[in-house]
């Protein structure tokens, strides 16, 4: 028996974890299907688990399609140092490249293009899937499309998911070009986004403790890879200047990041965004915490729960004055907090992303958090959103049955292959997947 | 300089894997030799490096082992000894065929192995053989010592291997991981402090050789602990659990 977690650190479980070293094993493995445990909060928990680390192998690459073939235990940070000096990066990332593949197809990540490349499951051309009774089936838009549909943002329900064939796109340097805007309020972020469309890559730091005139204050970041001849003459294109991990070493008590201190940092961080253009390295470009190991610790023993919503465009500008305004009056104080136009609603069934904005912060794990959470939860529900099943870990059945129109087909899909018998999880349980 | 081939001894395991790649990424011609179907690794590497790497069965009790070089047909300049079996201490003690296992995988097998590389490899130019031993073979432990002392065994094989192969220009190479978290280890409590992942091994395996070091500990750390456990008195060992 080993102690798992989600990423959050909370909830944890005993549980028995088999590894199986090839496809084969894996096809006959028994239990939810675990990557990294990236996940926040108990997607990847079950008591018995499959951890798929040991499956992470390249099967074809094909230069003139950007068509890349790899087995689902594939670390995308592994795939990014393979390929980014090749001149090939992923169609969608999220804010941390220590996940799996499979963990991106399960949670159907998304990343700063959301608005124009869409979830990365669009991007998905099949997967193989293991449906845990000795039937290895390939799915895609024409092939099984229901298991497929299913198991994009499935959050490992469907099977295990053995093999995935996704196209990667081309990319001249591993340097982004940012261009970075300050907006004072929230209404001003909207209208910064909803002008930014064309950008590739668009995300926004929102100072959570703001209220009054400065609700939403925000650093706006846009974002393109940045051509060759836009580096200065004779720069390395692909060079990535290797900074040093730094660790958290310790758990923090909980004092470390009260109220005040994140108050006087954001204000800190604000006053830095100044606004301009830079070329930024493509690591702290999308992921900025993955230099800091274990950066989960600094909530301390406790663990740390995030919340992440998304409302419908029309109703974003009044959820979100409600939401911060209830945040900044009575919130412990959060470390981040990041604002994102998303574009329409993909294929998968149980997707997460919609046409509108998404906001993600996270609080330590203590009673006055989660209640809060729960009237977050409420104003979500009555503006038409939905809250983010890979980084959950207390919402109610009835706020995800709100959110997820598509979840009795879901089920039904369960039901029809025998899975619900087969693969649950703690978030399955608690929620009634 | 790494001379290719590399021929990797036990590739299926995750310090092999680690290995062919890590060696792959530096440019050398790779031949992974396992029990087998190890056709998936031999693909993942091709798509990693743009090389042709070989795929080749091999298993270190089947003692044929100079017609497995013979069948390689290309002269290694690099032979790492992977293969080896934990096996189960209790098992061991109580089953002579087990017992005979774990000391087949852990001495014989590799010794002999190694002695044949050494014939197949003479006088390559920047030829290596290296071989992972243990930790556990420095001293026997009530909880491990048939597996240990296989592993006395074989370090004690390549500071021969390497004392007599010095003039000839054939440089051999003693690895002892200490903990690693893999296949093998899946399921004990390994304390994070004095436990390596596979790419560690590997990395640090690699970089020792270019550096032509003799005797590596993949974690610095180990070299005290031993030292201290090689210290303490006999008639305060045998009492200790360990």
């Amino acid at each position: 028996m080993t102690a798992i977690t989600g990423w959050g650190r909370y909830p944890r479980i005993e549980a028995e974890v088999t590894r199986p070293a090839s496809i084969e094993a894996a096809a006959r493995g028994e239990g939810l299907p675990r990557g990294n445990g990236r996940s926040y909060g108990d997607a990847s928990l079950a008591p018995r688990a499959v951890d798929m680390m040991g499956l992470d192998r390249l099967v074809s690459f094909d230069d003139q399609t950007g068509l890349i073939v790899c087995e689902a235990g594939l670390m995308l940070s592994d795939l990014i140092d393979l390929m980014l000096p090749r001149g090939w990066f992923v169609p969608v990332t999220p804010g941390t490249k220590l996940v799996t593949i499979g963990g991106m197809v399960a949670s159907d990540v998304h990343g700063k293009n959301h608005h124009g490349a869409g979830t990365f499951g669009e991007h998905v051309a099949w997967l193989d899937l293991a449906l845990g009774d000795g039937r290895v089936l390939r799915c895609s838009r024409d092939e099984n499309a229901d298991l497929f549909a299913a198991t994009i943002g499935g959050m490992g329900l469907t099977g295990i998911i053995l093999t995935v064939a996704f196209a990667m796109i081309p990319v001249e340097t591993a340097m982004v070009r940012q261009r970075r805007l300050r907006a004072p309020t929230l209404v001003h972020a909207f209208a910064a986004f909803e002008e930014s469309l064309d950008w590739t890559y668009s995300v926004a730091w929102i100072d959570c403790l703001a209220s009054g005139k400065d609700l939403g204050r925000s650093a706006i970041l846009l974002g393109e890879h940045a051509l060759a001849q836009e580096l200065p003459a004779g720069a390395e294109p692909f060079a990535r200047p290797a900074k040093g991990k730094k660790r958290v070493p310790i758990d923090m008590p909980g004092f470390v990041l009260g109220r005040l201190s994140v108050t006087a940092f954001n204000k800190l961080y604000y006053a830095a965004q100044r606004p301009g253009d830079m070329l930024v390295p493509i690591d702290p470009y999308f992921w900025p915490l993955d230099a800091i190991l274990e950066w989960n610790r600094i909530y301390g023993r406790g663990g740390f729960v995030q919340y992440q919503c998304v409302l419908p465009i029309e109703a974003s500008a009044a959820g979100y004055q409600q939401i911060l305004a209830a945040i900044a009056a009575e919130g412990d104080a959060s470390f981040l907090a990041v604002l994102k136009r998303m574009g329409p609603q993909g294929l998968g069934m149980l997707s997460f992303p919609m046409e509108g904005y998404t906001l993600a912060l996270d609080f330590p794990a203590n009673a006055r958090n989660l209640a809060l959470l729960d009237r977050l939860d409420a104003i979500t529900v009555d503006h038409g959103g939905r809250i983010y099943l890979a980084k959950d870990a207390r919402a109610s059945v009835a706020t995800i049955a709100a959110g997820y129109p598509r979840l009795d087909e879901f089920r039904d899909v369960r039901r029809r292959y025998g899975l619900d018998a087969r693969f649950s999880s703690l978030l399955s349980e608690r929620l009634h997947l | 300089m790494i001379a290719s081939p590399v021929v990797i001894l036990g590739a299926r395991s995750d310090i092999g894997r680690a290995l062919a790649r890590g060696y792959a990424a530096k440019g050398a011609h790779v031949i992974l030799a396992a029990r087998g179907d190890i056709e998936a690794d031999r693909r993942d590497l091709e798509v990693r490096s743009g090389g042709q790497p070989k795929a080749v069965a091999f298993d270190v009790t089947d003692g044929a082992p100079d017609a497995f070089f013979a069948g390689l047909g290309e002269t290694p300049g690099t032979v790492v000894m992977v293969a080896g079996l934990l096996g189960d201490q209790d098992r061991s003690a109580s089953d002579d065929a087990e017992a005979a296992r774990v000391m087949a995988t852990n001495y014989e097998g590799p010794a002999r192995y190694l002695l044949a590389a050494a014939r197949a490899m003479n006088g390559v130019e920047g030829g290596c053989i290296i071989g992972i031993s243990s930790v556990a073979g420095e001293r026997g432990r009530g909880s491990n010592y048939i597996y240990g002392s296989a592993k006395a065994g074989l370090t004690a094989f390549l500071s021969g291997l390497r004392n007599a192969q010095a003039k000839a220009g054939l440089h051999v190479m003693t690895v002892k991981p200490g903990f690693v978290a893999t296949q093998m280890t899946a399921g004990m409590k390994l304390p994070p402090p004095l436990t390596a992942q596979p790419d560690e091994v590997a990395k640090a395996i690699i970089d020792a050789h270019e550096k032509r070091r003799d005797v590596i500990y993949v974690k610095a750390r180990w070299r005290p602990v031993m030292a201290i456990i090689r210290a303490i008195p006999e008639g305060v060992f045998k009492k200790l659990s360990l």
